[in-house]
This record gives C-alpha cells, sequence and structure tokens, in this order.
C-alpha cells in the first residue's frame, strides 16, 4: 500500500514534471527557462508574484463559488438590505495594501540592480573601461554589435563571454526598436534619441553551442519587424577572447581562396561593398554603416537574421529579399543578379570567417 | 423670468450671469473647458520646455539669442490691460449701462489688435532675421506652436467679442446674452493668464538661457 | 415645433436623428455607430488571427498585418468601446439622476458627429490609401518615417473624434452637478451615475495632452515641423508621454463605467442593494485619480531610469488597491442575496474571474523589474484583453441586455442572450488566456508570423478557434437583435422586476422630456425605496407645469462635416502637385467657423411644451 503510494506519488511528478517542461517553452528562448542573473531574477519575481496572485484568486473563488451556489433565487422574500460593513471593508483594504508592499520591496530592488551600469561607466586613461562593453545599434531589421573597446564591429549575431556582466549601450539609427534575449533577461528600447544602458549574464551551465540563444526586437518597427531576430552565442571567456583576437586581426578584407569565390569578390567589390564592410574595424562612423559587417559571414548560423544558415537561403535572399524581409533597404540596391552571379557570391560568402574548422 | 424679457435698472438681477438653468450650466462648462485648456497648454508648454534651444546646428538662434524683452514686455503690459478693460466691461454688465460695457469691449478688442500686430511683427522679425522658423528646427517647432496656440486663441477671442457687440448692438442687455458675454471675458482672462506663463517661461527664464 | 408626431416617414426619421438633440435618441447613434465600428474590429482581429493560425503563414502581407493590428486597436479602442459606453451613458444617466436632458443637448449632438465624422476620415484609409500602421500607439519615430497617408489619417481622425469626446465629457459633467432631480444628492447618486462622472474628469484632463500630442504629430508629418526627427532636435519619448498621459487614463475611462453597470446588474439580481456603496464611490474616484499618475509604466523599459521605474511600479500596483475593494463589494452584494440568472446577470458573474485574472497579471506587468520580460509580448496582448474584453466588452454586452429594454421598449431574447454569453465567454478565454504563456515563451506581439519549432504552433490554433468562438456569440447577437425587433413586443417600466433607481420608474422608452414632473428622491436606489413602499411611482418634487425643450438643429452635422473636409485638404496639400490642399483646408474651417457663427448669433430659445399637452399624455399613456 505504501509502495503503490510512493508510485503514485512519483508518476504524479512525473507528470508534473511533464506538464512543467511543456509549459516552459523552448530553452533558448523562453523567459521561464532563465539563462543568466538578470532572467533567474526576473523568473523569481515572476514565480513570486504568480504565487501571490493564485492565493489572490483562491480567495475570491471561494466566496464566488458559496456565493453563487448558496444564494440563488428560491423564493420571492426580499433580502436583507445591507449597506456593508466596515470590519471586513477594513480588512480588505489593508491586506491588498500589504501585498502590494511585498511585492515594491523586490520590485524596487531589482530595478536598480538592473540599471546598475557603473562599472561600464569607469573608464581608464584611454577611454576603454575593464568592463566588457557592446554597442548595439539597431537598424530596420538589422542589428549591429560593436565592440568599442576591442574595436571591433560585428552583425546579427552577437558573440559575449559566459558568467560575466556585459554591458549594452543601445540605440536605433531610424526607428525605435528594443533589444530582447527572453532566455538572458528582459528588454530595453533602442531610441533614437538618446542611449539605453543596461546589463545581461549568460550563465555558461545553460549555453548550448548548437542552439544559440534567440534575440528578438520587441517594438514594432514595421513590415519586417517579425523578422527582425538575432542570434546570441555565449562562450567560455577564453573562446571569446580567441575569437576577439582572430577578428582584429583581420585588418583587410580576406581574399577569396577559390576561383569562384574570387569572382564572387569582384562582384561583391563591385555592388555590395557600398554598404556592407568585410573589415572589423570600426573606423566608419556609425551613421554611414548601412548594413551588416560580413566579416565573419561564413561562421555566423543565420541568414538575414532568420533564416538557416545554408547556400539555398543564402541564394534565395540575395536573389529576392523582399520577400523575405518586406520592406528592408537592401531590395533594390543592386541589379537582377544569375545564378553564376549567385553561386559566385555565395562562395565568397561562406568563405568569410575568422575561426577556422 | 423669461430669457429675452426688456430688464430694467431695477430688475436686474446680482449676478446676471447665472439665472437660468441654461446660464448656470453654461457657466460651469465653460469652467471645466477652461480646466481641459489648462492641461491643453500645460501640455505645450512641456513640449516647449522639452525642446527648447534643441537645434541641429550649432550656428542656430537660441532663446537667448532670440527674445527681447522691451517688444514683449509691451506686448504683456497691452494683453493685460485688456483684460482689465474687460473687467471693466463686465462690471457695467452688471450695472446694467449696457453703452459702457459695449465701449470696453471694443476697447478690450483694440488692444487685442495691437497685440495679434505686435506678435506677427515679432514672429516676422524671428524669421527673417534670424532664420528661425517653424521647420528650421525642433526649438523653432516648439516655440511658434507654443505661442502660436496661443495667439490663434487671442484671434479666436477677437472674433468672438466682435461678434456679440455687433450682434447685440440693437438689442442691449438680457439675460440671454449676458451670460455669453459673461463666459467671452472669463475667455479673455485665460488667454490673458497663458501669455503671463508664456512670458516667464518663454521670454524671461529664455533671457537667462 | 413638437417632435412629438408619430407615424412619420423614413425620410422625416433620418433627419429627425440627424438634427436630434434628444439624449436617448443620440444613445440609439451611438449605439449603432459604436456597434457598427465593434463589428469592423472584429473582422480586423478575425484576419489577425486566421493570419497566425500555423506558421510562416501568407493569408495577409506583413505591411497589411500592421495595417489590420493597428486599426483593430484604434478602432476597438476609439470608434467601439467609447462611442458604446457614450451610449449608455446617454441613455441611462440623465433618467438615473432625474434629469430632463443633458446640460448641453446640442454639445451633446456635436459630440457625436464630431465623433463619426472622425470614425468616418479614419475608415476611409482603406479606401483611398492606405490605413494607419503604427500600432494604435503610433510611436513617433515608426509614424514619422511611414511614408503615404495611412498616419496622416490616424493623426486627424482621431483628433476630430476626441474632440466630440471631450465635448461630450464637459456635457455630462455639467448635467451631474447641475441637473440632479431634487433630493439627489451626491452619495445618492447611482453607481453608473458616479462612473460616468469620475470618467467625465479623467476625459476632460485626459485628452488634451492627446490633443497636442496629436497636433505635432499632424505638425510634423504634414507641415515640416520637427517634433520627432532626432536629426533636428526633436524627441520621440514627448509622444510617448503624452499618447500615455492620454492613454492610461483612458483605460479607466472604459472601465469605470464597465463598473458602473455592473455595480447596478449585481444590486438588482441579487435585489440587495450594493454592498458597501460608499467604498465604491471613494475606489472610484481614487482609481480616476491614481490612474494620471501612472502612465509611465508603459514605458518601463523606455529608459527613464531606476528612480522613475521604482515610482511609477508602486503607484500602479497601488491601483490594485481599489479595485480589490470594488471586487470584494461586489462579491458581498451577491452574499445574502437573491440571485436571479438573467443574461446580464451571467455576464457580470463572469466578469469578476475574468476580470480579476486581468488584474492580478497588470499587478504582474506593474512591477517593472518583471516587466522587462513581459513587455511587448503576447502577455501584454493577454492582460489588456483580459481587462478589456473581460471587463469593458462584458459590461458592453451587459448593458445592451440590460438597458435594451429602456432603450428601445422590447427585450432581448433570453434564450438568444445566454448562448450568445457561453460562445462569447469559451471563445475569449480560449483566445487569450494561452496568449500570457505564447508571451512568457518569447513570441513578441504585433508579429505578423512566427517560425515554426518555437512552440507557438499549438497554442496560436487554441486562440485563433477562441476567436471564431467569439464572432459565433456576436453573430447570435446579432440575430437576436433583428428577431427582437421584428417582434417589437412592448414591455413596461420595470421589465427586470427589480429595477432600483429612477430609469426604471419611468416608461420604456422614456417619453421624449423624460419626466413629467421632477420626482422626489429619498435615498439611495429611489425607485426601490418607493416600490417598497408599495407606491407604484416616484413622488413629484414640483407641480406640473410647462416643460422647456431644445430646439432640434442641424449645425452639429455641419460644424463636424466642416473639420472632416478641412481634414483632407491638411492631408494631401503636401502632395507633389497638389494646388487644392490648401484651398480645401481653409474652406473646411471656414465652414466650421461659419456655422459656428449662425449657431452664435442665431437666438435659439428652444420651445415649451403646455401643460395641457402633458395631461393629455396622461390619458393616452405615455408614448415615444
Amino acid at each position: 500500500m505504501k509502495r503503490l503510494a510512493k508510485w503514485r506519488l512519483v508518476s504524479l511528478f512525473a507528470i508534473l514534471t511533464l506538464v512543467l517542461s511543456a509549459c516552459s517553452g523552448q530553452p533558448y528562448l523562453s523567459t521561464l527557462q532563465p539563462a543568466g542573473e538578470v532572467a533567474k531574477k526576473q523568473y523569481d519575481l515572476m514565480v513570486f508574484s504568480t504565487i501571490m496572485m493564485i492565493a489572490v484568486m483562491a480567495v475570491v473563488a471561494v466566496i464566488f463559488i458559496i456565493v453563487l451556489v448558496k444564494f440563488r433565487r428560491k423564493d420571492d422574500k426580499i433580502p436583507n438590505q445591507v449597506e456593508g460593513n466596515h470590519a471586513m471593508e477594513i480588512i480588505w483594504t489593508v491586506i491588498p495594501i500589504l501585498l502590494v508592499l511585498v511585492l515594491a520591496v523586490p520590485t524596487v530592488s531589482a530595478v536598480f540592480n538592473f540599471a546598475d551600469v557603473d562599472a561600464m561607466e569607469k573608464k581608464n586613461e584611454d577611454g576603454t573601461s575593464d568592463a566588457l562593453v557592446v554597442n548595439v545599434r539597431a537598424n530596420l531589421y538589422w542589428w549591429e554589435f560593436e565592440y568599442p573597446n576591442e574595436k571591433i564591429v560585428t552583425g546579427q549575431e552577437l558573440i559575449v563571454p559566459t558568467d560575466e556582466k556585459v554591458y549594452f549601450n543601445l540605440i536605433a539609427s531610424d526607428v525605435k526598436h528594443s533589444f530582447w534575449i527572453p532566455a538572458a533577461g528582459g528588454k530595453m528600447d533602442n531610441n533614437t534619441e538618446n542611449v539605453n544602458k543596461f546589463w545581461l549574464e549568460f550563465d555558461s551551465k545553460k549555453a548550448d553551442p548548437d542552439k544559440l540563444f534567440q534575440g528578438r526586437c520587441a517594438e514594432l518597427c514595421g513590415p519586417s519587424h517579425a523578422l527582425m531576430d538575432f542570434k546570441v552565442k555565449a562562450l567560455p571567456r577564453a573562446e571569446f577572447d580567441q575569437w576577439v583576437t582572430n577578428m582584429q586581426n583581420i585588418k583587410e578584407p580576406q581574399d577569396a581562396t577559390t576561383d569562384l569565390a574570387q569572382q564572387g569578390q569582384e562582384i561583391f567589390n563591385k555592388s555590395c561593398i557600398g554598404c556592407h564592410a568585410v573589415t572589423p574595424s570600426n573606423g566608419t562612423p556609425a551613421d554611414a554603416r548601412m548594413a551588416p559587417n560580413l566579416t565573419n559571414f561564413g561562421d555566423r548560423n543565420i541568414i538575414a537574421g532568420y533564416l538557416e544558415h545554408n547556400e539555398e537561403n543564402l541564394k534565395n535572399w540575395l536573389s529576392d529579399p523582399e520577400t523575405y524581409k518586406p520592406g528592408n533597404k537592401m531590395t533594390g540596391t543592386y541589379g537582377e543578379l544569375t545564378p553564376e552571379q549567385l553561386d559566385a557570391l555565395t562562395a565568397y560568402l561562406m568563405g568569410l570567417k575568422v575561426q577556422g574548422e | 423670468m423669461h430669457v429675452e424679457e426688456k430688464m430694467t435698472v431695477e430688475t436686474w438681477p446680482a449676478a446676471p450671469e447665472k439665472q437660468t438653468l441654461e446660464a448656470k450650466n453654461k457657466f460651469l462648462g465653460f469652467w471645466l473647458f477652461l480646466g481641459g485648456e489648462t492641461v491643453l497648454f500645460a501640455s505645450l508648454f512641456a513640449t516647449y520646455l522639452a525642446l527648447k534651444d534643441s537645434v541641429p546646428r550649432s550656428d542656430m538662434p537660441l532663446a537667448k539669442d532670440l527674445f527681447e524683452i522691451p517688444l514683449v514686455f509691451a506686448m504683456t503690459m497691452i494683453l493685460l490691460t485688456s483684460s482689465l478693460t474687460s473687467v471693466y466691461a463686465m462690471y457695467h454688465m452688471k450695472n446694467f449701462n449696457f453703452k459702457k460695457m459695449q465701449v470696453w469691449l471694443g476697447i478690450t478688442v483694440v488692444l487685442g489688435l495691437a497685440f495679434l500686430g505686435l506678435e506677427i511683427y515679432e514672429f516676422n522679425h524671428y524669421v527673417h532675421e534670424f532664420g528661425h522658423t517653424f521647420t528650421s528646427s525642433a526649438f523653432g517647432s516648439a516655440f511658434y506652436t507654443l505661442v502660436g496656440f496661443h495667439g490663434a486663441h487671442v484671434a479666436f477671442g477677437l472674433l468672438w467679442i466682435t461678434t456679440l457687440i455687433i450682434r447685440n448692438s440693437k438689442r442691449g442687455l438680457n439675460l440671454y446674452n449676458a451670460p455669453k458675454y459673461y463666459v467671452a471675458s472669463l475667455y479673455w482672462h485665460f488667454i490673458d493668464v497663458v501669455w503671463v506663463f508664456i512670458f516667464t517661461v518663454v521670454y524671461l527664464m529664455g533671457m537667462v538661457g | 415645433m413638437s417632435t412629438n408626431a408619430q407615424k412619420r416617414g423614413f425620410g422625416a426619421t433620418i433627419w429627425d436623428y440627424l438634427t436630434t438633440v434628444d439624449h436617448k435618441k443620440i444613445a440609439h447613434l451611438y449605439l449603432i455607430a459604436g456597434g457598427l465600428f465593434f463589428l469592423i474590429g472584429g473582422l480586423e482581429a478575425l484576419f489577425i488571427r486566421i493570419q497566425l493560425l500555423k506558421p510562416n503563414n501568407d493569408f495577409v502581407s506583413a505591411g497589411l498585418f500592421n495595417e489590420l493590428l493597428t486599426m483593430h486597436g484604434t478602432t476597438m479602442i476609439f470608434l467601439a468601446a467609447m462611442p458604446l459606453v457614450f451610449a449608455f451613458m446617454n441613455a441611462v444617466m440623465p433618467l438615473q439622476i432625474g434629469a430632463r436632458d443633458v446640460a448641453f443637448p446640442f454639445l451633446n449632438s456635436l459630440g457625436f458627429w464630431l465623433f463619426l465624422f472622425g470614425g468616418l476620415f479614419l475608415n476611409l484609409s482603406w479606401f483611398l490609401d492606405a490605413a494607419p500602421n503604427a500600432g494604435w500607439t503610433s510611436y513617433a519615430s515608426l509614424s514619422i518615417a511611414q511614408t503615404g497617408h495611412g498616419i496622416d489619417f490616424y493623426a486627424l481622425g482621431l483628433q476630430i473624434a476626441g474632440l466630440g469626446t471631450l465635448i461630450g465629457g464637459i456635457n455630462f459633467l455639467v448635467t451631474i452637478i447641475n441637473m440632479r432631480a431634487p433630493g439627489m444628492t451626491y452619495m445618492r447618486m447611482p453607481m453608473f451615475t458616479w462612473t460616468t462622472f469620475v470618467v467625465s474628469a479623467l476625459i476632460l484632463f485626459a485628452f488634451p495632452p492627446l490633443t497636442v500630442g496629436l497636433f505635432l504629430m499632424t505638425f510634423d508629418r504634414m507641415f515640416g515641423a520637427n517634433f520627432f526627427d532626432a536629426a533636428m532636435g526633436g524627441n520621440t519619448i514627448i509622444w510617448e508621454h503624452f499618447f500615455w498621459i492620454f492613454g492610461h487614463p483612458e483605460v479607466y475611462i472604459l472601465i469605470l463605467p464597465a463598473f458602473g453597470i455592473f455595480s447596478e446588474i449585481f444590486a438588482i439580481f441579487s435585489r440587495k442593494r450594493l454592498f458597501g456603496y460608499s467604498s465604491m464611490v471613494f475606489a472610484t474616484v481614487l482609481i480616476g485619480f491614481l490612474g494620471f499618475m501612472v502612465w509611465a509604466h508603459h514605458m518601463f523599459t523606455t529608459g527613464l531610469g531606476p528612480i522613475a521605474n521604482s515610482i511609477f511600479a508602486v503607484a500602479t500596483m497601488a491601483i490594485a488597491v481599489p479595485t480589490g475593494i470594488k471586487i470584494f463589494n461586489w462579491l458581498f452584494t451577491m452574499w445574502g442575496g437573491s440571485i436571479r440568472f438573467t443574461t446580464p446577470m451571467l455576464w457580470a458573474v463572469a466578469f469578476i474571474p475574468s476580470f480579476l485574472m486581468g488584474g492580478v497579471t497588470g499587478v504582474m506587468l506593474g512591477s517593472a523589474a518583471q516587466d522587462y520580460q513581459y513587455h511587448d509580448t503576447y502577455f501584454v496582448v493577454a492582460h489588456f484583453h483580459y481587462v478589456i474584453v473581460g471587463g469593458v466588452v462584458f459590461a458592453l454586452f451587459a448593458g445592451a441586455h440590460l438597458y435594451w429594454p429602456k432603450m428601445f421598449g422590447t427585450m432581448l431574447n433570453e434564450v438568444l442572450g445566454k448562448i450568445t454569453f457561453v460562445l462569447f465567454f469559451v471563445g475569449f478565454h480560449m483566445t487569450f488566456f494561452i496568449q500570457h504563456f505564447l508571451g512568457l515563451w518569447g513570441m513578441p506581439r504585433r508579429v505578423f508570423t512566427y517560425l515554426p519549432g518555437q512552440g507557438f504552433e499549438t497554442s496560436n490554433v487554441v486562440s485563433s478557434i477562441g476567436a471564431f468562438l467569439m464572432a459565433a456569440g456576436v453573430i447570435v447577437l446579432l440575430i437576436n437583435v433583428v428577431i427582437t425587433s421584428v417582434k417589437n413586443e412592448k414591455v413596461g417600466n420595470d421589465p427586470w422586476g427589480d429595477g432600483r433607481t429612477l430609469e426604471w420608474a419611468l416608461s420604456s422608452p422614456p417619453p421624449y422630456y423624460n419626466f413629467k414632473q421632477l420626482p422626489l428622491v429619498r435615498g439611495l436606489d429611489a425607485y426601490w425605496i418607493e416600490k417598497m413602499e408599495g407606491k407604484k411611482g416616484m413622488t413629484p418634487a414640483e407641480p406640473l407645469g410647462d416643460i422647456h425643450m431644445p430646439n432640434n438643429s442641424f449645425i452639429p452635422f455641419l460644424i463636424s462635416l466642416g473639420l472632416f473636409i478641412a481634414a483632407f485638404g491638411a492631408m494631401y496639400h503636401g502632395d507633389e502637385g497638389n494646388t487644392w490642399g490648401i484651398p480645401v483646408l481653409i474652406f473646411g474651417l471656414l465652414f466650421t467657423l461659419g456655422s459656428m457663427f449662425v449657431r452664435s448669433i442665431k437666438d435659439d430659445h428652444g420651445y415649451h411644451i403646455p401643460k395641457e399637452e402633458l395631461i393629455d399624455d396622461n390619458d393616452k399613456g405615455v408614448k415615444a
């Protein structure tokens, strides 16, 4: 009997776990599977407030059900016309006030904690800071990530070290966007007129090299708002440093290695380089960077922010960007590409790697 | 008491603007409307303060370069005086002295016109001397919108009071048009109060930078 | 002079409605126009849900989707919910305080026509150019960047409609302050009148910031100003502030009348006076007051800084307190009562858990640190539909069933009413409950599509099915309205049998002058008091005398028409090669000013219904 009870309990937990995991979304995307300090604190607050709210709802539910069952009209009697009850009214005024106060304390403390960016403000003599800073510039349907201390620029794929605070400067270059990596923490807006600052942290235990964290734009910004995604690759500090060094080592555009890719590079230099840089230095002023930096395009995991990274998708995207991202700024900036030209460009772009195989 | 009844000094009540239900409603409704107008101007002031001196190029004129106190001070005095003359007009309305009321309202209108004339001259001056226009910068947009909204209110008030003067010139005061006069003068005072704030916030605070 | 004539032709009826200044007829106009816009907004919602039925769907294009979501929100808030609330305010509030009409019948009509022309203008965008596509919030950087005239339709249409609302607010305030029947003190006013009163004050102070915001946007887009152009020194956050300084009170402008309607319903169908009446009044006023202190909780992620975010977070959570008071007062109104589950009561009962759900997620959203995760996700979409549909729309359905006899003299069918309720209630929870989770799983709002494999598929299907159930419920309601109107079975003064407030002392519908003699009010639930003492009706507070009535007028229509015309001029004048824009703008404005001028110089003293005619009415019975 006792064993049966235990077995029941276990299966109950199993079902509960199953339901909960079904209810908690994808680990690279869901706010319910926090993968960093900020998201974790927010998740804890969510759980705390949800429990509190369920308690409130339970009280209401009990009274509600009693009322509906017990006080149905049975006869034509006129009920007693009660004016009110001061004691009860005071109770249901004071208790909610207390509940609100209990929730207010962790809320305010977390708000200040999330806004604490002192580390990025502390500048060394050369204007850099010891903290890792990323300038996030949001553009109509693409993201630029500039590392001001390391003096490199990349786009669409944010690469960060794990287990340390990463500080962000957020700005938009055209319309308002909002920078959101659900698994790592809440969002903050990229305004057009001012820089917003906040920090996130990425947990090495949750970072998965196969399923990179998903980032998205959370503020309506035009037709392709839904497609303005980006990926976040969180690497251990050493690997991150290696990546930075690899990037920094590229001073000149990398030369194509095959004939086909060489043809591609020629097309690129004629039609694309006006907007897309292939060196990571941040020499060009931010306003003049019209399109994502492609220095490490071959290493990336996505095309156009959301398509799977393969040659077919790249060709589709290059030949008809409007279909894949309505309203984007690349459509119409170059002529129609022949299949040969597409092959060549694809070969060139896919070869743009800094990490090696 | 019928609203169009011919009145005499003896039968004229102490508060002619609030004798009928319609008049009481009008009186209260207009005060509430002015409450809404206050929020409207508060919003415009907030916009102005947020965008004051916000210009795209450093060679563009700022508040401290633009404003000249003598002219604006003259405008302020004219508008304040016009408020006073409208008070006289209301004083004569309460005493059932129709002629004097009309005359004082006429003077109010003349002063209002003078104010508007100076304002047009002022705007013209900024546009031609400084290139400070509605479209030249956010500062320009905010300045002309705030002061221009006030100017539009002045113009509307002038039209309104003039209409009242002409419409009633032949028939004298009664309990039907007394609340109309009263409400128009309230509006005029409100415009004046708004200007006092504009004078302080835009011009005086603009001078000190 | 009398508008009392019966059996008129169709044309005469139309003309009567075009010129009417009777609050009861204006209520009909608001109900019909608001109802039509509600159907349009609902259709837009269905298109949205069809598009999101499956990942990578191409039912509508990305651009069209943004137009749909913008017009759905704008239509539902400004052109459906607000006018429908106004319909009940107009129909019921003057009766509840024992007034013969509103304070400014002419302005009442003007308010309606401004709203209608504004709404028409906004919806013409579908046919003339492109609909607005920057969301109902129309955040400045995006809306300024849009080419075409979509946003212009938004800015100008809402400006005109908003003016109408502002006028309506002032009108109701003056009516309640000045025109209560003898004995109707403030603390004897029915709850619905109280909420109308507070809401009108909110309108008075909340709409001017919107007016200014819309002006700035109009100037930026059509007249070359630079308020929101960062490159010219502008600042888009100004728009966000103005929009939400208006937008948050707007939410209370919608929900407080809903609270009022439910307060009436709970009392009527529990046969009990409202529990804790004075604390209900206090809570209403407090909610209205706090409504102005919390706008920045819509901007927690804008970057206002931790101090502002903390203050607004705490202020927001504080609103839970008066709202909680209300919930418990409603529950204890029913406690010990004698509950009859009519259609209105079903909506009211269902409102409590539904609204509570929206309320608790509201507290969670108010807690700023969590909000960084919820903000602009489907969690927010779920939250505000729980409060606006679960609160406001439920109240509109409940109010429609409750007040239908008072407005039209016939009862809606109870069986069909209950079918509507079940379909809509189930559909509503199906559609929106799951959306909380979609948001938490990382689905942002206002996305025209989503990718497969993120776990959003099933939930979106459930949500879309729910939307169709809601649509089915609305269709049943429409059938109900048609059947009821065709049958046209007239009912008596108090068709629900348990009416408590003054409107139930009058015939259904009431005579055009409402009260032959103003009633004497002896306490809260004035009619109930008389009934309990065995009296048939109210004790008159004045002898029978002539009744002063306002004349009908076509001028409100013309004033609104002028602005409608001017809006076209303003919008198109900047087009390349356009020569007629400025002349049309000036013509329209002059047309409006001219109409106002005519109104001003033409004396209009109204007319009197002679005593004799009123005595006649006694013999014939009261007529419509």
